[in-house]
């Protein structure tokens, strides 16, 4: 799979990451060369394989329901980059 | 051309549990902003989810109760997408595999017939935080409390036939999670919330039109003329030659319509996958039959059981069993009042809902106790006094003057029931009124009911009814 | 004293020869002094270090503590150390200092292990010669031109010019036993769940284990039953027994079945690495051991497996890192958009971007079938291969990696040669077996590792076998040149 210029822009935006009109050939080259190379999966059948998502067989442990967090906002907001009256500060999002 | 709505709702429901989904952090409404966000909550590096017990067992009982498929083993997925108030840029859900699958709820429709409504799924899922747009200099606040907070979401299928049915399935979705006590339904807070698909297609037609996605219908009243408007627009635009965008719509409660949010090609990719940070959920027969144990009576038998048992007219006992708490309030007060049934459904429906009402009171923070409604109904039952002093009563229990034997004592409420003093009242109405006795044995039948309010005027309302027609009766008949 | 393994420092600290005080000072000093030419570490935590040693003398003077008390060491900066900047070797967390500490960090200084500081690393776990840090690349003290391999780079480096006798480190596809192997110490990965991953900066959930580094297996083993066991923050934490993993070291060998599947010891192997790995093998035989051939038929497909499902799941682990809560931050972001779009550009490497693209496009819509859902499917063969190979076998042995450390810059300019060092590794986590590294040789004066891989938590039998070898072999007392 080629990946081109645009793609890469279609891609970095979903992953909120800005990447420069010059920079973007690079990436491109740099993802094609990635995904040629993982494409190499193809080579065997796996239609009959069930996909294995974790590496041991595992079940999930279920959790008590009790209220345990303390308060600690003012720990936790220490190195928060914008904090007002409690609240994380982000650009104003219009709804 | 006549045209056939099709609607189906994805309800959410917040689940009444102590603490989140996947965190320790306590779940209560209210709190100062980002006061109940843990660092799982807030998305930390190197944090990760445990799933809460009780979130799970809430989602089985629902389950069962919707006589749903409880999958043995379910799985939950991540769901990617950048936004203020998911801090983590991804959401915990479930998506192949979800918890339960395949359920039903009859809904009653207006012409008294009921209708199945198939539930496609309910799966369990975390909640985002909030945002606050009020003015931080331009900027807008974030409060992550609510994130992580448990949440069930319920897709129907589409069997909606219009506005009205889903209002209806939405009622009963809405008592039946408070019946299982496994959300508190406070729609102000955000605990029950619902989204719809909405569509149009000519009637008889098998294809499904279109859809829009209707977000933000956040009360029974809203979701039906918002439903309303869509449909009506819906049609209005086929109707004209247009044809209808699939795209998520938004509920503008002030103008009463409904605006683009965003358009199918603005959606969000997703990116699904399996949640590597939790294990398949797998729930035993053992785990199933606990939650069985729990479930307490449902909506439906129990109104089945208040008409074949108290023998109540199907009206009343869908009104008295419209939720768990007032249906529990008819039976304590029925049980109080010495079994009588149908006074007591009466009382409630007509007196005590109206005081509700009037005093926009939940059940909860009612003044009149069942104990007090009931005891009151065994004194008009045991004569003590009359229907329509009781209601003076209740007006003074409501008031908080006390029970009502104690109202009934103190204000000298006791119906006379001595037939001498009664007989007294009587002679003396007779005696006072020699015209109207003329008259009325003249062949002016309709008098007697003067006489009767003479006489009951005179008992200040406290002389047996019963007793003053008799006596009434007879000295009046006798020349 | 510094060149005391953690097991001879524990029986001097016991025994009164020396203070963990004194220990702690002189290793300070040889930081202090070493480290600017390898720049293994991020943060040096002196104060807390000298502290912490001054606790642990308390004890011992008292009779108390276990073997790991007083004993130094270095955490990989990806561990969370609450009250210290826990940076992921990322501009990213640069300013990041997690109000918590991870479990492997709890657990360790519980048994009174010093924290000296934080090691360097690839940013985010994401390289395989610890060329990607913020902090700037960290060179093998074994040839300075060298890379020390990674991403725990700085652990294995600290650890093999004696500024510790033992690290932490994680390995998501090879990041603790590559560097281990290219800088010469010891080195071992535990089956997936034995550690847990509380507090640990996730870049692939499913693959990411917790393991520690040293010199010798012994001091493997104890330092794996301090960090080893169930974890009730980690759902993928495993509630199994956590042995006494010394208890065995010495047992014999003697006809243990030593699986060796050629898939290892194919083309791309360097000659020197081959003869070496072969000498090793022979060492093995020489105790006793029988070595059988074993087939992994699939083993070539793990590495482009790995490359799809290790950077899906970082694209979703990474995306927390949005400038709102604690990290980087953007100047004057004009929109929530341009926040997360600038705060990430800024904040991520040139790898960690590359790494969340594919991640990105190998999850979305259209091509999750061809990529991700087709990568776990190779995951299960790969699997099933180690399983099958483990029947026959008691232990899967070969190279670590499949050259010595190369030279700083000489694989940077192409992604796909750089993610060939893993190739012998990143089977492993994806199966989620234990595997371990012991030094076996060097060539051209740079190291060689052995890798030996185990059943499902049979990490006390790798231990065994590598310490064994290290009865018979030499490598783990030789010194890189300069730090004597």
């Amino acid at each position: 799979m080629a990946i081109e210029t645009a793609d890469v822009e279609g891609i970095a935006h979903l992953a909120r990451i800005e990447i420069d009109e010059q920079a973007r050939a690079g990436y491109a080259r740099d993802l094609s060369g990635i995904l040629s190379f993982v494409e190499q999966m193809n080579a065997v059948d796996t239609s009959e394989v069930e996909p294995m998502a974790h590496p041991l067989d595992a079940t999930q442990r279920l959790r008590p329901d009790e209220a345990t967090e303390p308060d600690r906002r003012d720990r936790y907001q220490a190195g928060a980059p914008a904090v007002e009256a409690g609240l994380y500060l982000v650009p104003r999002v219009v709804e | 051309m006549n045209w056939e709505t099709v609607i189906g709702l994805e309800i959410h429901t917040q689940l009444a549990t102590q603490s989140k989904i996947f965190s320790g952090a306590p779940t209560a409404y209210g709190a100062e902003p980002n006061t109940q966000a843990c660092p799982v909550d807030l998305g930390l590096p190197g944090v990760l989810p445990v799933l809460n017990r009780e979130a799970v067992r809430m989602a089985v009982k629902f389950g069962l109760a919707v006589e749903a498929r409880i999958a043995p083993r379910s799985e939950f997925a991540r769901k990617n997408y950048f936004y203020q108030d998911l801090p983590k840029g991804y959401q915990i859900s479930q998506y192949d595999w979800p918890l339960v699958e395949g359920g039903h709820l009859d809904i009653d429709l207006e012409d008294g017939s009921r209708k199945r409504i198939g539930i496609t799924r309910a799966h369990l899922e975390e909640d985002a935080g909030k945002s606050l747009h009020e003015d931080f200099h331009g900027m807008t606040g974030v409060d992550l409390n609510r994130a992580g907070t448990p949440l069930m979401e319920i897709v129907s299928e589409p069997d909606l036939r219009s506005p009205a049915e889903a209002a209806a399935y939405m009622k009963k979705l809405h008592a039946l999670v408070r019946y299982l006590e496994i959300c508190d339904g406070n729609m102000q807070e955000g605990s029950f919330r619902c989204d719809a698909n909405v569509s149009v297609r000519p009637a008889g037609s098998e294809a499904f039109g279109t859809r829009t996605e209707l977000k933000n219908l956040n009360s029974f009243r809203f979701v039906e003329r918002a439903l309303a408007y869509e449909v009506e627009r819906q049609i209005d635009l086929l109707e004209s030659g247009g044809q209808v965008v699939q795209e998520t719509r938004l509920y503008d409660v002030d103008q009463g319509v409904t605006r683009t949010m965003r358009t199918k090609e603005e959606a969000d990719d997703y990116r699904y996958f399996p949640e590597p940070d939790l294990l398949p959920v797998e729930i035993g027969a053992d785990f199933v039959a606990d939650v069985r144990e729990t479930l307490p009576e449902l909506p439906d038998e129990k109104r089945r059981r208040f008409i074949e048992e108290y023998g109540l007219p199907a009206y009343d006992a869908g009104v008295l069993t419209a939720t768990r708490e007032l249906a529990e309030f008819y039976e304590s007060a029925v049980t109080e009042s010495g079994g009588y049934a149908k006074r007591t459904a009466n009382w409630i429906m007509s007196e005590f809902l109206a005081y509700l009402n009037k005093d926009s009171l939940e059940l909860a923070d009612s003044p009149v106790t069942p104990e007090m409604l009931g005891t009151l109904i065994a004194r008009i039952e045991d004569e003590t006094v009359s229907g329509r002093v009781a209601k003076d009563v209740f007006e003074a229990m409501w008031s908080g003057e006390g029970g009502p034997d104690e109202v009934i004592e103190r204000k000298g409420l006791k119906q006379v029931t001595d037939t001498a003093a009664i007989e007294a009242m009587v002679d003396e109405a007779i005696a006072n009124n020699p015209q109207q006795l003329e008259q009325y044995r003249a062949g002016k039948e309709k008098l007697f009911g003067f006489f009767v309010g003479q006489v009951m005027k005179a008992s200040g309302g406290k002389a047996n009814p019963q007793l003053v027609n008799e006596l009434l009766k007879r000295k009046l008949d006798e020349s | 004293m510094h060149h005391k393994t953690v097991a001879e420092a524990s029986a001097a600290l016991r025994a009164g020869e020396v203070s963990s005080r004194e220990l702690t000072d002189a290793l300070l000093g040889r930081i202090e002094q070493l480290d600017p030419q390898l720049n293994s570490l991020i943060t040096v935590t002196a104060e807390q270090a000298r502290a912490a040693a001054d606790a642990a003398d308390e004890r011992l003077s008292a009779g108390q503590g276990g073997p790991l008390t007083g004993v130094p060491l270095i955490h990989k900066d990806i561990f969370c150390t609450e009250g210290v900047a826990t940076t992921c070797g990322s501009r990213m967390l640069a300013p990041f200092q997690a109000p918590y500490s991870a479990t492997v960090v709890e657990r360790l200084g519980a048994a009174g292990a010093v924290m000296l500081g934080k090691a360097n690393m690839d940013e985010f776990a994401m390289g395989s010669s610890n060329e990607t840090s913020y902090f700037g690349p960290v060179r093998n003290p074994w040839d300075l031109e060298a890379v020390p391999g990674g991403s725990s780079g700085g652990s294995a480096a600290a650890v093999a010019a004696r500024l510790a006798p033992a690290a932490t480190g994680t390995d998501t596809g090879g990041s603790i036993r590559q560097p281990a192997a290219l800088s010469g110490v010891c080195g071992l990965k535990p089956t997936y769940g034995r550690v847990s991953r509380y507090g640990m900066v996730a870049f692939a959930s499913s693959l990411d284990q917790a393991g520690p580094f040293a010199r010798t297996a012994e001091d493997l083993a104890l330092l794996l039953g301090a960090m080893a066991g169930f974890d009730e923050r980690d759902s993928t934490s495993v509630e199994h027994v956590v042995p006494d993993y010394t208890d065995g070291l010495s047992r014999s060998i003697k006809g243990l079945r030593i699986g060796v599947p050629p898939e290892f010891f194919g083309e791309g192997l360097d000659a020197d690495v081959r003869s070496r790995v072969n000498a090793a093998l022979e060492v093995l035989e020489g105790e006793g051991a029988e070595l059988v051939e074993v087939a992994l038929p699939n083993m070539e497909l793990a590495l482009p497996a790995y490359y799809v499902i290790a950077p899906a799941e970082a694209s979703s682990n990474l995306a927390r890192y949005d400038g709102v809560r604690f990290g980087h931050r953007c100047a004057e972001p004009q929109s929530l958009e341009d926040l997360y779009k600038r705060s990430r550009a800024e904040g991520f490497g040139d790898e960690v971007k590359r790494r969340i693209l594919v991640g990105t496009y190998a999850l979305s819509a259209g091509y999750y079938d061809a990529y991700y859902r087709k990568a776990q499917q190779i995951r299960r063969l790969v699997a099933d291969d180690f399983r099958r190979a483990l029947e026959e076998v008691d232990v899967i042995a070969g190279p670590t990696a499949p050259t010595p450390a190369f030279n700083l810059g000489e694989r940077s300019d192409d992604p796909v040669q750089m993610y060939l060092s893993d190739i012998y590794t990143l089977a492993v986590n994806l199966a989620g077996l234990p595997g371990l590294s012991v030094p076996a040789g060097l060539s051209r004066g740079r190291p060689v590792g052995l890798q030996l891989i185990g059943g499902y938590f049979e990490e006390a039998r790798l231990l065994n076998v590598a310490h064994k070898y290290q009865q018979v072999t030499d490598w783990h007392k030789q010194v890189p040149e300069g730090f004597e």
